[in-house]
């Protein structure tokens, strides 16, 4: 069920003041939202069904790459994502460090 | 970083649902509003991380007309779009200028107000046309509706529901060369004063939402101002009237949410700006010769405007104004506000006459202020049990909890009257 224009718009400044502070702290690397629209390939036969999310509920919206001290500190950083105002999640991964 | 103007996605709700359901065509309403709805998850997805364009509306159109060229692309046949554009949309030759054409600036307005028209058609109940209007011009949600109608979200879903199929039955927007133009823009008029009313009774201040409407009110009669073909001394009174009453909300209520009425209301807590800018544009309604009841009713506030106090209203000219009133568009609420500006002026046993003289007036019966306005004139009359019956009567008619509560302070007011005149009886009994 799509949210009315009015609360849209009251959530708008939430994100864009999120992401202020993310940048501000120097925290924010990059991020992107995502198309809703997009195709799942799956399996040897690498069959091609419209996706991502046809069959799940979740709804991935975007992602953001943080520099954060440690899992502790992401956690911390990620309790202003409005998304989580919305009964939303944010799920942390963190980057596999890799010496090459 | 640009800051997000306030209400920005209901203002542009009703400018994309113009031009959209001109492109698809009214019974395709329904899609018209998918398609503006996907514009706003797409301008809150996208906005998050680039912050607000430098022109957060010709983004949101840029979006729709994006998102409608693709829905014409991929169904081309599968629907039967605006039957005045069908040939055009066919060919990729033809699309692209059509739609470029369309999404010009003066279109859009123009759209939006023959979305209006189109919204305030006379085959509705006007509670339709006005509940349409706000759902498909500003965007209003069914449960912003509902509780802006104090009715539950399942009536008004039902209300709306039923409003978009006796739409559907046009296909086309209403024209505004139409040869009925004059009689739709008067519904038009009626609905958008039905639509301000309904936000000027609010009475509780929690209920943001109905403070809302009257803005909204305000500002759809502002866009036919800015049209000349609708902007008419009829819509100038109309708009003049709005300025003139938006002014006393201030007033209103106490710092309790408590009612306050005209006679009792601070004035210096009126807002002088709404009360000139109200007279600028009744001055200017008052070119040509149409005189509207609105023009009277702006008259009679910019009357109650003017008074530094109750006492020193001019009530000798709001009557007048009420007798014209009641000539050109009579009811009995306005034969019972003519009433209650005669009791001001000759006292309250006249005004009591006066409503006894009303024609119909069993219409008023359910009519919670009628009540407590014989109330007021029977306590000044010194008639305290007549009164405490009347604001008791008012109590069972009233709308909302501070409605209830104002009558019921008034009917206490009434009992502690009558026990003090009967003390003082006591001694005097006991004389005996």
């Amino acid at each position: 069920m799509a949210a009315p224009p009015e609360t849209m718009e009251k959530i708008m400044p939430k994100w864009m003041s999120w992401m202020k502070e993310l940048q501000d702290n120097g925290y924010l690397k990059a991020g992107r939202p995502l198309e809703r629209s997009g195709k799942l390939v799956t399996g040897k036969s690498r069959t091609v069904t419209d996706g991502p999310h046809v069959e799940s509920k979740d709804l991935i919206g975007g992602f953001v790459i943080i520099e954060a001290n440690d899992m502790n500190h992401a956690i911390e950083i990620s309790h202003g994502c409005p998304a989580l105002d919305n009964d939303g999640c944010v799920e942390i991964r963190p980057v596999m460090k890799l010496d090459m | 970083m640009m800051e997000l103007s306030e209400h920005l996605f209901r203002h542009e709700h009703g400018r994309m649902i113009g031009v959209l359901t001109h492109l698809f065509g009214v019974h395709n309403l329904a899609l018209a509003e998918d398609v503006v709805q996907d514009a706003f998850c797409r301008a809150l997805e996208v906005w998050k991380f680039s912050g607000v364009p430098a022109n957060p509306s010709a983004w949101l159109m840029a979006t729709a007309k994006n998102r409608a060229l693709d829905i014409l692309r991929r169904e081309r046949t599968a629907r039967n779009y605006a039957p005045e554009l069908g040939h055009l949309l066919q060919t990729e030759w033809t699309l692209s200028p059509t739609i470029d054409e369309l999404f010009k600036s003066q279109t859009i307005a123009d759209d939006q107000l023959r979305m209006m028209f189109t919204c305030c058609n006379p085959l509705l109940p006007e509670s339709s046309q006005i509940a349409l209007t706000l759902r498909v011009i500003c965007g209003f949600s069914v449960e912003e509706a509902a509780s802006a109608f104090l009715i539950s979200q399942d009536a008004m879903e039902k209300r709306i529901t039923r409003a978009k199929k006796v739409l559907a039955g046009s296909r086309t927007l209403f024209d505004l060369k139409d040869s009925d133009l004059c009689n739709r823009q008067s519904a038009v008029l009626r609905s958008l004063y039905l639509l301000f009313n309904e936000g000027y009774h609010a009475t509780s201040s929690e209920i943001v939402v109905r403070k809302d409407i009257c803005l909204e009110a305000m500002r759809l009669t502002s866009l036919l101002l800015h049209n000349p073909t609708t902007s008419t001394p009829a819509t100038c009174a109309l708009y003049a009237l709005m300025h003139l009453l938006a002014a006393r909300i201030p007033a209103r209520m106490d710092e309790d949410g408590h009612i306050v009425v005209l006679k009792s209301q601070d004035r210096t807590q009126w807002s002088s700006e709404l009360i000139a800018e109200g007279k600028r544009l009744l001055d200017l309604s008052a070119e040509g010769t149409e005189l509207s009841e609105y023009h009277i009713e702006a008259a009679i506030a910019a009357v109650h405007a003017d008074a530094s106090s109750a006492a020193e209203t001019d009530w000798e000219m709001i009557i007048s104004l009420y007798d014209s009133l009641m000539a050109l568009a009579p009811s009995p609420v306005i034969a019972l506000n003519r009433a209650i500006a005669v009791a001001q002026l000759e006292g309250p046993l006249c005004g009591i006459s006066a409503v006894e003289e009303i024609a119909d007036r069993d219409r008023l019966l359910h009519y919670p202020f009628y009540h407590a306005a014989v109330g007021e004139m029977q306590l000044l009359a010194g008639n305290c049990a007549i009164a405490m019956h009347c604001f008791d009567e008012a109590q069972l008619y009233s709308r909302n909890a501070s409605e209830k509560a104002f009558f019921k302070q008034r009917a206490e007011v009434c009992r502690i009257i009558e026990m003090e005149k009967s003390d003082r009886c006591i001694p005097a009994c006991q004389r005996e």
